[in-house]
């Protein structure tokens, strides 16, 4: 556990000074600030905020993730040969990843809201919404970030099998979904739909929040039958057991090939 | 604009006394310098109504007075229900006496002409759907005032058949149903003319104003909310007017119906949120104006079902989920010079083909450039998104909203429009907001 | 001592390590070699853990290696190449491994002075030139006085002034009893460090024994064209 928490200072201690993170960071300030600056209704802010979150922080940590275990390699193969346990690092390079890159998200965003705080009122259920769902997001893509490097020595395969999954996640599913919509138009769809959007870590994100928003009123039947799952103790806790799965489940994998693989 | 009503509502009331006065008193002179300096000279009588008083319950009062009295009644609680009034009185409450129907009875019914009831307060009607109880029912009168009286906890409040020329204004109802099925109306008009309906507060009540069958009337200036289904419910009652109304909060927003020149401006809708709410319900209208109204947040601003040759203009509509859904069966409707800032959708529409004129609105979602600087977009405006479109057919597809995939869908049907209307564009599209 | 049964091991349908067997004594100076790709690398790997063998088994002063990792804290490891978090400082790139060592013992930082590492140590790895960064690499390796010491290709990239300081060094270390292994490619200057040679070729050892043995069975007189000899016997 002590290793752990070595490997995860030295981590960030490493990727803290990265430029990427830098920018990843001046990001969200810059979109924070913007919207803020221009708006004058918070909810609408963190409507746009979790908008462009859900695009881009799957995007860059899946994308970071990869790009990360591929290019430190070296560095990997000299830490193993120090008397270290292959799980305990492979758990250690994932939380030295996934702690700066929520830091940066939350700083970037909270930042610009602070400054610009007496502005506009702060709605903190929403705050604590656009974070959750912007941490889940981190958590989750880099850990399938991680089993996708480890999968494949081939960086060029693995680094479009990234884009690949964050494309499938964000874009085809919905896509599937809305066939599926119209395909199956005459029949009662919604305790499908709302299977089939627990399973996109995304998506339920996406939906918890726009329930919260916009969109439950609008929808009539289907708002009622989502917002009545989605208010139930059963609802929350199955939404969260799936943004966990998501989470373990790619990192059980991930780790199990890490320790059985050759460097 | 009131100044002309007042006139004409005093030549109303001079035109009655004079007809009635002239008939039935013989001191006719008398009458007539009276009614030319009115509310100094009282020819008739005034019947005093207390625990205190000559007469003990306005039953005794009604039954000794003449047409032209006065009755006074003086502050306390008065259990007399069913009070028939067929004579022209004037019932005033000092400090708000007390009527109540001890929720079984109706509580005063108005069959005579040139009644005023002022300044009561009347409660516990009690339902009963047979007789429809209400708090007030006038029936095939004229020139009847009910003013500043309260109403609590009744089945029906006001309840106007058959009637016109009255005038109902300041006066505050409120119910506590949480049914529609048990609740009634609050100001209820039926077949009737020349209606004034003004300054009222109305709230819990099933509908907050029903208007069937109302012709040339007027709603003005008053807050119906928080009633279960519509805060104004309007059915084939030509040629009304309603302005400067706040609606808000009601379980089904404001519904106007099967009717020809309504002219709707200046009123507020707000927050009617919910799956069957509308900030305004429009079916089968036609030749109708809506000016400078204010919808803000409601599930969908307004609904045009059937709709002919109506013009919307110079409205806001803010952060509404739908600002416009526009049924396939509307055509020769025109939406100009309206800021649309905010909303989910800005038009919905279930056809590929639409009849109606888009132009010179502003609309927030526009992202065009204005190169000659005159201040309108060069290019024009496509206010229906393929999105907004594929959900008028299969309001499921809802959960995607906010999807990348559904931006995606959306920019590609802007450059290659094939589903969404090619005609529904705004080909003027303002690039600052109407102030 | 460092026992090696068998060794077999196949990367996807090729064959890299073809039933390698060999013991390396306690306090003994090894020279592995062999042509690219004869499996040098992946031996070492395999005696580092990094690598899981297909087939056979190495065992490490009695302990059979399986997946474990504390027998590591044993072993310095200097690697082909140097690959640091870029945006690490020297400094805490050398506390950071010291961090993960946990061990009590003083750690022997004569190659960071005779490197003159110390005026580099504020600097972030991605501003030093190969040659620094291989002396950090070095320098790691022989920082905690392991037992058993592995330097692939030790002196590559090194410029000779620093190769001779390394050289001086392992020889030192050689003398304190430490069991090396190292290798190198032909032309090196490094064979003259070499007691015992291991010859690699395609996965399979052509040679085991001293470096004299190998020069006076070949008639050669330098370890080069003995193993040139070999080659072409085939």
């Amino acid at each position: 556990m002590n290793i752990i928490l070595k490997i995860i200072r030295y981590q960030i201690h490493d990727i803290s000074r990265s430029k990427w993170l830098v920018f990843y960071t001046l990001f969200f300030f810059l979109i924070t600030y913007g919207l803020t600056s221009f708006s004058n209704d918070q909810s609408k802010v963190i409507l746009s905020l979790l908008n462009v979150s859900l695009i881009i922080i799957p995007l860059v940590s899946i994308i970071f993730g990869t790009v990360y275990l591929y290019n430190n390699k070296d560095f990997i193969v000299l830490i193993l040969s120090q008397p270290i346990k292959r799980s305990v690092l492979y758990l250690g390079l994932y939380l030295g990843l996934v702690i700066p890159l929520s830091f940066s998200f939350v700083i970037g965003t909270l930042v610009p809201l602070i400054i610009l705080g007496n502005k506009i009122p702060v709605q903190f259920t929403l705050l604590i919404f656009l974070f959750a769902a912007g941490l889940s997001q981190t958590i989750i893509f880099v850990s399938i970030s991680f089993l996708i490097a480890t999968w494949n020595e081939n960086r060029i395969l693995g680094l479009g099998l990234s884009i690949f999954t964050w494309l499938v996640f964000s874009v085809l599913y919905d896509g599937l979904l809305l066939l599926i919509i119209n395909v199956f138009q005459s029949y009662p769809l919604e305790k499908a739909l709302i299977g089939f959007s627990i399973f996109n870590p995304v998506d339920l994100a996406r939906i918890i929040v726009i329930l919260k928003l916009d969109v439950a009123a609008l929808m009539g039947y289907t708002g009622a039958v989502f917002q009545k799952f989605f208010n139930t103790n059963l609802g929350i806790i199955i939404s969260i057991m799936c943004l966990i799965g998501w989470t373990v489940v790619p990192l059980i994998i991930g780790k199990r090939k890490f320790s059985k693989k050759d460097f | 604009m009131s100044n002309r009503n007042g006139i004409k509502y005093y030549l109303k009331w001079l035109f009655c006394f004079l007809s009635t006065g002239l008939i039935k008193n013989s001191a006719s002179l008398f009458l007539i310098i009276g009614f030319l300096l009115p509310g100094r000279v009282n020819f008739s009588k005034s019947l005093l109504v207390g625990s205190n008083q000559y007469f003990k319950t306005i039953k005794s009062a009604l039954s000794a007075a003449n047409n032209g009295d006065t009755i006074l009644v003086y502050t306390g609680v008065y259990n007399e229900h069913s009070l028939l009034v067929n004579k022209a009185v004037k019932i005033i409450g000092i400090e708000r006496p007390i009527l109540t129907g001890e929720n079984k009875y109706e509580i005063m019914k108005i069959k005579s002409n040139n009644v005023l009831v002022r300044g009561f307060l009347f409660k516990d009607t009690g339902l009963n759907f047979i007789y429809d109880n209400a708090a007030i029912k006038l029936d095939s009168v004229k020139y009847c005032t009910i003013e500043e009286n309260k109403f609590t906890n009744n089945f029906f409040g006001i309840y106007l058949s058959r009637s016109s020329n009255c005038v109902v204004i300041n006066n505050e109802l409120e119910a506590f149903h949480t049914k529609e099925t048990y609740s009634g109306n609050g100001i209820h008009l039926w077949q009737c003319r020349e209606m004034i309906i003004k300054n009222n507060k109305i709230k819990g009540h099933r509908d907050g104003i029903y208007f069937e069958f109302v012709k040339k009337s007027e709603i003005e200036s008053n807050i119906s909310y928080s009633n279960l289904r519509y805060g104004l419910h309007f059915m084939f009652s030509d040629s009304c007017r309603y302005f400067h109304n706040y609606f808000t909060k009601n379980g089904a927003g404001v519904a106007v119906m099967f009717t020809k020149n309504v002219d709707m401006s200046n009123n507020i809708f707000e927050y009617n949120w919910g799956g069957a709410a509308y900030g305004l319900l429009l079916k089968d209208i036609s030749d109708s104006k809506i000016v400078r109204n204010q919808f803000i947040k409601n599930t969908c601003a307004i609904y045009f079902e059937g709709c002919n040759r109506v013009t919307t203009l110079e409205n806001n509509f803010l952060e509404n989920g739908s600002a416009i859904r526009l049924m396939a069966n509307s055509m020769d409707n025109l939406f100009t010079r309206n800021n649309f800032i905010g909303n989910s959708f800005d038009v919905n529409t279930n056809s590929t083909r639409s009849y109606n004129t888009f132009e010179s609105n502003y609309w927030s979602e526009y992202k065009g450039y204005d190169l000659n600087k005159d201040g309108i977009g060069d290019i024009p405006f496509r206010p229906v998104k393929l999105f907004s479109f594929i959900i008028e057919q299969n309001r499921p597809a809802l959960i995607l909203m906010r999807s990348l995939f559904v931006d995606i869908l959306n920019v590609a049907e802007n450059i290659f429009p094939s589903l969404t209307p090619k005609t529904l564009i705004d080909s003027k599209p303002k690039m600052t907001k109407y102030l | 001592m460092i026992t090696i049964d068998n060794l077999n091991k196949w990367f996807g349908a090729f064959e890299v390590l073809k039933g390698i067997s060999a013991e390396i004594q306690k306090g003994s100076i090894t020279y592995l070699v062999g042509p690219n790709a004869s499996g040098k690398t992946t031996l070492i790997k395999s005696i580092l853990g990094l690598v899981k063998p297909t087939r056979g088994t190495i065992i490490l002063d009695g302990e059979k290696l399986n997946g474990n990792f504390s027998y590591r804290k044993k072993i310095g490891y200097m690697p082909q190449t140097a690959s640091f978090p870029e945006n690490l400082t020297v400094e805490e790139i050398i506390n950071m491994i010291k961090d993960f060592r946990e061990t009590s013992t003083t750690y022997d930082e004569e190659l960071i002075d005779k490197f003159s590492l110390h005026k580099e140590f504020k600097k972030r790895l991605k501003n030093l030139s190969g040659g620094t960064r291989q002396k950090v690499n070095a320098c790691i390796a022989f920082l905690f006085n392991p037992e058993i010491m592995i330097l692939d290709e030790p002196t590559a990239g090194l410029d000779p002034v620093s190769s001779s300081i390394l050289k001086d060094k392992i020889l030192s270390e050689h003398k304190n009893g430490k069991t090396i292994i190292f290798t190198s490619h032909f032309l090196s200057e490094l064979e003259e460090l070499a007691e015992q040679v291991i010859f690699l070729l395609e996965g399979q050892i052509r040679f085991n024994g001293t470096k004299d043995k190998l020069i006076n069975s070949t008639d050669k007189h330098n370890l080069e064209r003995a193993i040139a000899s070999i080659m072409i016997e085939g």
